[in-house]
């Protein structure tokens, strides 16, 4: 029986002086992802936003696991959102959601929204 | 558990404040020391506070001097008069004639070239053989992979890709540094090692220029710079009062 497609959910901790939304946050790592690798490269990553915690400045991207490197070296080229510096940085990645989640200690409540 | 080092971090040193969050930002970072490019006439009072800082950071501080020499001939003069003042010796290899004589030269510990103008990118094969039996590395700066875009980017990509692949042929250490100005600029081990994949280098070969080739270097110098140090392999392990007579 085909085994069900592997993913890496990735916890990521922003660092930026101004507040950054969730669609913000997932634009600029798109269009870092579709610089350095193209739209056919960006469009191997199955990358989406799982949970996003606006006061904290974390949030849990998920993506195939065949693409966690080069969604991680996407992520670590950004250097600003909106036109303002900012660094994202990709504290752990982890097979499931749960495992992330503990690996990080996060609560779930403190990372609401899905 | 794996020590990290970023040789090459770059704050003003006048703006006191800005070091203070550099240094601190890389012991949080997961470096273990770090190295910050310092001007030919620093002063001995600067570099203690320097220590200080990173030393409350429990970072090891480690000096790091740029030689940007126009000629050979100004290398040769430059290493003759600083290479004893400063831990690290790097060489911005602004011309061949200068990459030439740097990669040649057991004094110098680092190559540096322009990101960039790719036409001054100088490490070809010739400069691989000459720096193998120098023992000296070939630095790889990732900040510019970071803020250059566009076909700059690319094409500094491209370098990279080549001159990873001739060094690793050629058995010729790579080192990664993150060459930040700012602390936006700075990024975890792993991160750099992930960006290093954009070059094709892989993961632990990556992760061993920022910890293992760096770490060895460093202690390498030390050890020539001690004043026990006579010659490779020789050292003052006793001397004075307390030595036998023969």
């Amino acid at each position: 029986m085909p085994r069900g497609v592997r993913r890496r959910y990735l916890a990521l901790k922003l660092v930026s002086d101004r507040s950054v939304s969730r669609e913000d946050l997932m634009n600029t790592i798109w269009d870092d992802l579709i610089q350095l690798f193209g739209e056919y490269g960006a469009s191997q990553t199955d990358l989406t936003l799982i949970r996003y915690n606006h006061e904290r400045d974390y949030a849990i991207v998920r993506c195939s696991h065949k693409a966690v490197e080069m969604v991680k070296a996407s992520i670590a080229s950004i250097t600003e959102i909106n036109g303002k510096p900012a660094a994202v940085h990709v504290k752990r990645v982890s097979g499931t959601l749960k495992a992330l989640l503990k690996k990080v200690q996060f609560s779930d409540s403190s990372l609401s929204g899905g | 558990m794996r020590r990290f080092a970023d040789l090459h971090l770059c704050p003003s040193i006048e703006d006191s404040d800005q070091v203070e969050k550099m240094i601190g930002k890389s012991s949080e970072r997961g470096y273990r020391m770090v190295a910050i490019s310092l001007p030919l006439n620093i002063t001995q009072t600067k570099v203690r506070r320097l220590q200080k800082i990173c030393g409350d950071a429990k970072l090891d501080f480690v000096t790091r001097v740029d030689l940007n020499p126009k000629t050979s001939k100004e290398l040769l003069h430059y290493l003759r008069r600083f290479r004893r003042s400063f831990e690290i010796v790097s060489v911005i290899c602004n011309s061949k004639s200068v990459a030439r004589q740097a990669a040649k030269d057991r004094r110098v510990d680092l190559l540096t070239f322009s990101a960039t103008n790719i036409h001054k990118r100088f490490f070809d094969r010739a400069e691989a053989e000459l720096a193998s039996n120098a023992l000296s590395s070939l630095e790889i700066e990732m900040a510019p992979l970071l803020f250059l875009e566009g076909s700059l980017r690319i094409r500094l990509i491209s370098s990279l890709r080549r001159e990873s692949a001739v060094a690793e042929k050629f058995g010729v250490p790579v080192v990664l540094s993150s060459g930040a100005t700012e602390e936006y600029l700075m990024r975890d081990p792993w991160e750099y090692a992930a960006l290093a994949g954009l070059f094709d280098m892989g993961g632990p070969v990556a992760l061993r220029g920022l910890s293992e080739i760096p770490f060895s270097l460093v202690e390498r110098n030390r050890g020539k710079l001690s004043p026990d140090y006579v010659a490779p392999g020789v050292r003052v392990v006793k001397e004075g009062d307390c030595c036998p007579e023969v």
